[in-house]
């Protein structure tokens, strides 16, 4: 027997340095010191042992088995060293090959542009409101005094339909009457709202000119409100939008529906102002259309204008989304090619 | 409107180059689109920009004012002539030119030289024999045998004008404005340079649509002094008498007519200054009267109207005309100067004489009265007429002159009177004869001027600038407004000629603008609101829609936002040939001026937009994934307004994934099935809880067997599946099948809850089976789904299918549905007798409702 124990001994020993895998190590174990091992059986063949002989050769069957097992550890360990060192050596792909595409959705450029006015404007307590896009005459022209036949009607060619008094609203100032309505109190209470909104004209379709466009409207009325404070309010705006280092300009303009107005640009961000195709070489790019609301439009939307004041701004997501991105052509926004789409 | 700087300052003393006089002018809201260089240098001017001019600038030394003192014959040319010019100190320098309007002065004696643009060698010109714009540089080149090496240049050639028929001539002496003229041989730039404003006029500046509207600007501007026209006539003829009478018939509609009577003048070319300025301004002279005319209409913003005094007189049968301003006759007509003859509308104004219509009032003359080469006798309008009318009236009859321009911006009755004596003096200049003493001048309503009390706290309120009332009454007055100070307020009396300022709390408005825009709008100071903020609402519709937008980015679809305009024919592409429609009936929101006949109503459904996209789409990709959220418009007969209810549409078609190497299929196209994942991804993304019920689906557009549709709660909500194919084809896209959806966004947003609650992690082990059983073709899904998790109760979680299976060993006409069931309490680990029972029940539940049985 004790022969026996020492010939599976050298056996083991030998077989376990030639291994090289970790299949075969783990056959060598099974076979050794796996449950039904060879090593392990010898163990327990000791109680068939006469008496005399058990404790000598349990003990060497015994640190046999251990011996085995401390280097079956080492020979494992070696091994799985090896396959480390095989694979972090020979295991390269081609890290140049493409990757799984994934499927990415995405949204319209002028929802993204939208959403950045929404946030903004929230941060300024300005909420969105939104009213519809086909109107009444009055509300989109009269009540924001520009009676039938005035000439300021000349500023918003109109797309009338065949219902009298029905046109696609040409600017999303109608919202203003229809916001001061519904949330003035009579007249009583604060307002500070945006209009967001798809707005008409009726023009020839070109790379500059469109028939259909966002816009976005803003409206603060209160007691207090104040041109510097439409002038602050804005500046803020297009720090936020454009970078704080935006520096603006202001020039006297005519809204029918506000008074004073005034035309706000901001240095040309592309060039920093020092003159581009883009800003035509002025260094300048018109960014709002905007003013103290006027009066009779106060008055038609239940404020005393005496008492009540309130300043109002009108901005093109469109145009911002085309200086932003060099879109070459405005009719890029509703053709709707997959190929301008996914670049955004 | 052109405003040449050479005309402004007749009135105004400007020494601010050109460029820092366009900006202040653009930031106070008279907006200079582009300045023109006629010679001289573009300035350049310290903190502003604008874009590098490419005129050409006139070499002081080299391009010169010459004066041709003879025109001799070529001797070796018939179509060429020697110019003898004299550029100062005496040089006379001879130029060969085959310049046509220097033949007919060949051998003649000069008494008074020709005055011409000389340049000389050296001098960089236009090379007015090409065709594109080309520069060239003058050198000494003999022409048919006689040396020559400088030139008479065209206008073309100096980049005045197009014009290169002929050289720059003129007969009188270019006078300085001091009255001396200039002699030969001075720099061209300092006799005809010139720089040319564009100017852009918003409605309320209809006082400034002059060049002395513009200079009262800059004057106001500035705070310079400003030097008005002359008023004055010489009216010494027979008195005016009775030779014509004036009656107004309505004067809210013709305020003020005014008129005077030149005789015995004579019709000709102005004279050259007047026809040089003309054609600074874009009007082409025609003869001295009407030059007139026009040109009162570009210098003071009066438009005026002459008639053949002796037409007239003939069709008042030789006695004294009457004029009458008057609204047409029923059925009237007029033809006008363009040769248009037009039915005339209740509204429009006429100008008429007892035979009939004249002109059309303030806007264009008639033909039959009209100046001509033999008028001798001009009797001269100088009326005033409603704005809103004349813009009505141009609108109406579509017809567009500078005259109808001015008058449907505004012009006072106060100018009429202004207008007509400095035209009538002009005239009298210009052709010779007497001026009748006397005017006419009807006038029933005159307006007492405009007052209005401002108190200077009004413009802290408005403006956020603390001012005095002295410095506010400062700034007024230098707009001509007189102001007188009481305390704290401002006594403001408005000049006649400020249509544009109200009454009361406008005019309070409007005077605090004129304020700020004399102060300067920069100088403003930048402050946030100080006013308490109002309550704030929030936007719940928006927020649901922009999460929808958000999960179907997130579901792999492209956004895309289309033209809301279509016509019925192309929405009728929708109905396959033969099938009712299913688009709402409600008849179309029809435009009355389409911008194109492809756009003339606005669209009742997505589907028409998502299907054009993708025909165009589909020239460039085989892969479409998109949605679209927008409005469609449906008329509804008890409000004139549409309802406008917000719409989610989906398309896809062409291939499930992108190309990639990676052993994905490919070549696999989009099915029913991959839609039906974006919306079930979608009623999850918007936490739906509501009984989700996926129906057949009636609508025509869509394939009736692979077509379903939406019901949440019994309510239907949308249908979606894939496009008929006769629609397809329709649309030419006959490729990969196409998938679509039409959802009523309002309706499925008023599912989706503001708040939801989630499910605890359960922390009993759960409990995994399969169950796989076999069912009749016929058998829905859904039925078996509903009654496994009716039977399993509350102790199955979850019941997923993962397999659906038709063939060997499953009978003919049947499929096998296999399940992952998921089975576990939220208290305690389940024992497997009770799973056992419970298994056991769906098995029962299912023999006993589906007939299903279990597959071995």
């Amino acid at each position: 027997m004790q022969s026996q124990l020492e010939t599976i001994y050298a056996q083991a020993a030998a077989e376990l340095d030639s291994i090289a895998s970790g299949e075969a190590l783990d056959a060598w174990e099974a076979k050794y010191l796996g449950k039904k091992g060879v090593v392990i059986e010898l163990v327990r063949s000791v109680g068939t042992l006469p008496k005399e002989e058990r404790a000598d050769f349990g003990k060497r069957a015994n640190a046999i088995r251990d011996a085995l097992m401390e280097a079956y550890q080492r020979r494992s360990e070696s091994i799985k060293a090896q396959a480390l060192a095989a694979d972090l050596e020979g295991g390269a792909i081609d890290v140049t090959l493409p990757g799984r595409p994934r499927q990415m959705g995405g949204l319209h450029p002028s929802t993204h542009t939208l959403r950045r006015f929404y946030e903004i404007w929230a941060e300024m307590g300005f909420q969105v409101y939104r009213s519809r896009d086909v109107e009444d005459d009055d509300t989109n022209f009269t009540l924001l005094n520009m009676p039938p036949h005035h000439p300021a009607r000349d500023m918003q060619d109109t797309f009338h339909t065949t219902t009298p008094n029905v046109i696609l609203r040409t600017h999303t100032s109608p919202g203003q009457i229809r916001a001061m309505r519904e949330f003035g109190g009579e007249g009583t209470q604060p307002i500070r709202i945006i209009l967001p909104g798809m707005s008409y004209r009726f023009e020839q379709i070109t790379a500059r000119s469109e028939i259909q466009f966002h816009q976005v409207e803003g409206l603060a009325v209160g007691k207090h409100i104040r041109m510097s404070d439409l002038k602050g309010t804005i500046a803020e705006f297009a720090k936020r939008m454009f970078g704080q280092n935006a520096k603006m300009r202001y020039r006297a303009s005519y809204f029918p529906f506000t008074e004073p107005s005034m035309e706000v640009d901001v240095e040309c961000f592309l060039c920093g102002g020092t003159g581009c195709r883009i800003c035509k070489y002025t260094g300048w790019l018109e960014i709002a259309g905007s003013g103290m609301v006027h009066p009779v439009v106060l008055r038609n939307g239940g404020y005393d204008p005496d008492v009540w004041s309130g300043f109002a701004f009108g901005m093109g997501p469109e145009r911002m989304t085309l200086l932003r991105h060099a879109i070459p052509d405005i009719r890029y926004f509703w053709g709707n090619d997959l190929r301008f789409l996914e670049q955004f | 409107m052109r405003v040449p700087l050479s005309w402004l300052k007749d009135f105004v003393d400007i020494d601010l180059p050109a460029e820092a006089l366009a900006e202040r002018l653009t930031l106070a809201g008279l907006e200079v689109a582009a300045i023109a260089y006629i010679g001289v240098p573009q300035a350049s001017v310290p903190g502003l920009r604008y874009p590098k001019s490419d005129h050409l600038v006139w070499d002081r030394e080299r391009i010169l004012l010459g004066a041709i003192r003879e025109v001799k014959p070529h001797p070796n040319a018939d179509r060429l002539v020697l110019a003898m010019v004299e550029i100062g100190g005496g040089v006379i320098e001879q130029c060969v030119t085959g310049a046509p309007n220097l033949f007919d002065y060949q051998g003649q004696a000069l008494d008074m030289p020709l005055w011409t643009a000389f340049a000389a060698e050296g001098a960089e010109v236009w090379d007015g024999h090409s065709d594109e714009p080309q520069r060239m540089i003058l050198k000494e080149k003999p022409l048919r045998g006689i040396p020559n090496r400088s030139m008479v240049c065209s206008e073309k050639e100096l980049g005045i004008s197009d014009d290169h028929d002929g050289v720059i001539l003129f007969h009188e002496p270019i006078l300085r404005r001091d009255g001396t003229p200039f002699a030969p041989g001075t720099p061209l730039q300092d006799v005809l340079g010139d720089v040319v404003f564009e100017i852009e006029f918003t409605p309320n500046l209809a006082r400034a649509i002059s060049i002395y509207g513009v200079a009262r600007e800059i004057a106001f501007l500035l705070d310079l002094p400003l030097r008005p026209p002359s008023f004055d006539a010489v009216m010494d003829g027979a008195p005016l008498g009775d030779a014509v009478r004036v009656e107004i018939r309505d004067s809210a509609l013709n305020p003020r007519f005014t008129a005077a009577l030149l005789r015995d003048t004579k019709v000709k070319p102005s004279p050259e200054w007047m026809q040089r300025r003309l054609r600074l301004v874009g009007s082409r002279p025609i003869n001295n009267i009407v030059d007139v005319t026009n040109y009162i209409t570009f210098e003071i913003g009066q438009p005026l109207h002459a008639f053949d005094y002796d037409k007239l007189a003939a069709r008042a049968g030789g006695g004294a005309p009457t004029i009458i301003t008057r609204t047409p006759e029923p059925g009237e007509t007029l033809e006008t100067l363009d040769h248009v003859k037009r039915a005339l509308e209740p509204h429009n104004i006429l100008v008429a004489d007892t035979a009939g219509a004249l002109s059309l009032g303030g806007i264009i003359g008639g033909a039959e009265t009209e100046i001509d080469d033999g008028t001798r006798n001009v009797l001269l309008e100088a009326a005033s007429w409603n704005y809103i009318n004349i813009r009505r009236t141009m609108t109406t009859q579509a017809v567009r002159t500078d005259a109808g321009y001015r008058f449907s911006r505004g012009v006072h009755p106060s100018q009429a009177i202004l207008g007509l004596k400095r035209g009538i003096e002009l005239m009298r200049q210009t052709g010779g004869g007497q001026i009748a003493a006397g005017v006419i001048d009807v006038y029933p309503n005159p307006q007492p001027p405009i007052k209005v009390d401002l108190p200077a706290r009004e413009i802290e309120r408005l403006l956020g600038v603390r001012m005095s009332a002295a410095e506010a009454a400062g700034l007024l007055r230098r707009a001509a407004f007189a102001v007188e100070i009481d305390g704290e307020t401002l006594h403001v009396t408005v000049p006649d000629y400020r249509m544009d300022i109200g009454e009361d709390t406008i005019g309070r408005a409007d005077l605090v603008e004129e304020i700020a825009r004399a102060y300067g709008y920069d100088r403003i100071a930048q402050t946030l609101i100080a006013d308490e903020m109002p309550a704030q609402r929030g936007n719940p519709a928006l927020e649901q829609e922009e999460m929808a937008r958000d999960v179907l980015a997130a579901l792999g679809l492209r956004e895309q936002i289309s033209y809301r305009m279509t016509t019925p024919a192309r929405e009728a592409q929708l109905v396959p040939p033969g099938l009712a429609s299913s688009l709402p009936l409600n008849p179309y929101v029809t435009l009355a001026n389409p911008i194109s006949s492809d756009k003339t109503v606005m669209r009742k459904t997505l589907l028409i937009s998502l299907l054009e996209n993708a025909r165009h789409n589909a020239r460039f990709t085989n892969r479409q994934q998109v949605f679209e959220i927008g409005a469609v418009y449906l008329t509804r007969p008890d409000d004139p307004l549409p309802d406008e209810p917000r719409r989610l549409g989906l398309l896809m078609t062409g291939r499930r994934y992108p190309v990639s190497w990676l052993g994905v299929d490919s070549a696999a196209n989009v099915d029913y099935f991959d839609l039906k994942g974006v919306i079930e991804g979608l009623l999850r993304g918007l936490h739906i809880r509501a009984r989700i019920v996926y129906e057949r689906s009636p609508h025509t557009s869509l394939h009736p067997g692979r077509s379903a549709r939406l019901m949440l709660d019994g309510k239907p909500v949308g249908d979606f599946g894939e496009l008929h194919p006769l629609v397809a084809s329709a649309f030419e896209l006959t490729g990969a099948p196409v998938y679509v959806a039409e959802i009523d966004l309002d309706a499925l947003l008023g599912f989706s809850p503001a708040l939801y609650p989630i499910t605890p992690l359960a922390v009993t082990p759960p409990i995994l089976q399969d169950i796989a059983l076999v069912v009749t073709e016929e058998t829905p899904a859904a039925a078996v789904e509903a009654v496994l998790v009716k039977a399993g109760g509350d102790l199955l979680k979850r019941c997923t299918l993962f397999d659906v299976y038709r063939g060997d060993p499953i009978p003919a006409g049947h499929k096998s549905l296999a399940y992952n069931l998921v089975y576990q309490t939220d208290a305690r680990t389940l024992t497997d007798n009770e799973v056992a029972s419970v298994h056991q029940r769906l098995v029962k539940a299912a023999e006993r409702e589906l007939g299903a049985k279990l597959r071995g």
